[in-house]
């Protein structure tokens, strides 16, 4: 089973040279952390950067220079500033070339939701339903069980959505799972030690899985 | 030339009337017009309609004009660092909308940019349709947004000229230049005020056209509201 730095490894290694990616809050944040040596990726943030670099040494913070988290960041060679309309703009039509957020639910032809738990203080989408919905490439980032041990990779999502059939791909503690185009969760690779016997009982959406499905590779 | 010039935020602000629609500037803290928003306290108009991404934080940013119960309805993307606003929500004192960040933006650009609506994917399929007419272009759903109607921007600018031209600066930026394109009265709060002709006109973000009135704001706090940082090894 994996921690929250594991799923981010294992993210990490989707992302190939040259890609322009959003990282949501969360565990999403954490891939930049492992992106591999040697690939050129450009991060997005969408309150208005392309180019985000670390958070700045102390004492060297600008408080005009913040990320969609209103953490305070740095700018890289080559970085780029701009307005919110420019930035959604890039989202829609399709520039960023992967997004990665975390979801509450993911049912098995891939409607989200992440943003409203009915009955809680909602704070807003943000910039999420724009993601998920443009997005040409989104990996969601989750717990594969909720607090009280419910599935999360759902038949229907039971939560108000954020996006309709968008998800494709799913990172949990225990597994990959891509989304099938025709509905459904194909188990591509277990966490290490975790059995698929594990994986299918924590999964309440159809999964689909041979017998014999590989362990994830994190290096 | 045409002089934007006022000569402070209490001259700027001084026709803002109850009841009206607000756009103001600004991601979380960042970038915010503060000299404004602390003459609209100090002016006391009520009911006042505020379109911004987010709603300032209990002592700062809008959440002072929450303080005061002058705002009736905010249209936000995102609220989440406010306790007032929470309590406020919850005991039906304030509306809320919340619709998605982009087309916050675009619906802004929207209405700088002359046009009734746009067509976006964001919320197809989501409580964000609800009664919203949806199109289908090339077989993908979008939702018709309107472009907002907004009686003043407020917006935060790093440099201005007199002429009412704006420089913005770094993440500061955000939603300024489209609100500053989309208020059918445009007020620019600047760090430093400089003659026409002292910035270069290819350096220029927003035209002066957008801009109504302008002036050199003061005692900027730039307040950040997540210092994160790395120590040097």
């Amino acid at each position: 089973m994996l921690d929250k730095d594991g799923i981010a490894k294992r993210i990490a290694r989707e992302i190939k040279d040259g890609f322009y990616v959003n990282l949501g809050i969360g565990i999403p944040t954490l891939v930049a952390n492992y992106i591999p040596e040697g690939i050129n990726v450009v991060l997005q943030s969408e309150n208005g950067l392309l180019g985000m670099g670390p958070f700045p040494f102390e004492g060297e913070e600008d408080a005009d220079l913040i990320n969609a988290g209103k953490q305070t960041i740095t700018t890289l060679p080559g970085s780029s500033i701009f307005d919110s309309a420019m930035s959604f703009g890039m989202i829609r039509s399709q520039k960023i070339d992967l997004t990665i957020l975390g979801a509450m639910e993911v049912s098995e032809n891939g409607d989200i939701a992440n943003w409203k738990i009915p009955g809680k203080m909602v704070k807003g989408m943000g910039g999420a339903m724009d993601l998920v919905a443009s997005a040409k490439n989104i990996i969601v980032a989750m717990q594969h069980v909720n607090k009280a041990g419910e599935s999360k990779l759902l038949p229907k999502c039971t939560l108000p959505l954020t996006g309709v059939n968008c998800i494709k791909k799913i990172v949990t503690e225990l597994a990959v799972l891509d989304v099938l185009p025709g509905g459904g969760f194909r188990l591509i690779e277990r966490a290490p030690g975790v059995s698929v016997d594990y994986i299918r009982q924590a999964t309440t959406g159809k999964l689909f899985a041979d017998d014999d499905v590989p362990e994830m590779i994190l290096n | 030339m045409i002089n934007k010039v006022v000569s402070g935020a209490d001259e700027a602000i001084s026709d803002i009337e109850n009841g009206n629609t607000l756009m103001l500037g600004g991601f979380g803290l960042c970038g915010i017009p503060e000299n404004c928003i602390t003459a609209l306290v100090k002016k006391g108009v009520k009911d006042l309609t505020c379109i911004s991404n987010n709603a300032g934080v209990d002592d700062f940013g809008i959440g002072l004009l929450l303080q005061t119960r002058q705002v009736k309805k905010m249209i936000s993307s995102y609220v989440g660092e406010n306790a007032e606003f929470e309590r406020q929500l919850l005991t039906g004192e304030l509306e809320v909308e919340l619709i998605p960040q982009g087309t916050l933006a675009t619906r802004c650009m929207a209405a700088g940019y002359g046009m009734p609506a746009i067509f976006t994917p964001a919320g197809v399929g989501t409580e964000v349709a609800e009664g919203k007419e949806v199109r289908n272009f090339n077989g993908k759903d979008y939702l018709m947004e309107y472009a907002f109607d907004a009686d003043f921007a407020l917006v935060k600018a790093w440099k201005g000229d007199t002429a009412g031209n704006l420089i913005f600066r770094s993440t500061s930026r955000n939603f300024n230049p489209v609100m500053a394109m989309a208020g059918k009265i445009t007020i620019a709060e600047v760090e430093e005020l400089v003659e026409a002709g002292e910035l270069d006109p290819d350096h220029i973000h927003t035209p002066g056209v957008f801009v109504h009135r302008i002036f050199q704001g003061s005692a900027y706090e730039k307040r950040i509201e997540q210092r994160t940082v790395r120590t040097k090894n």
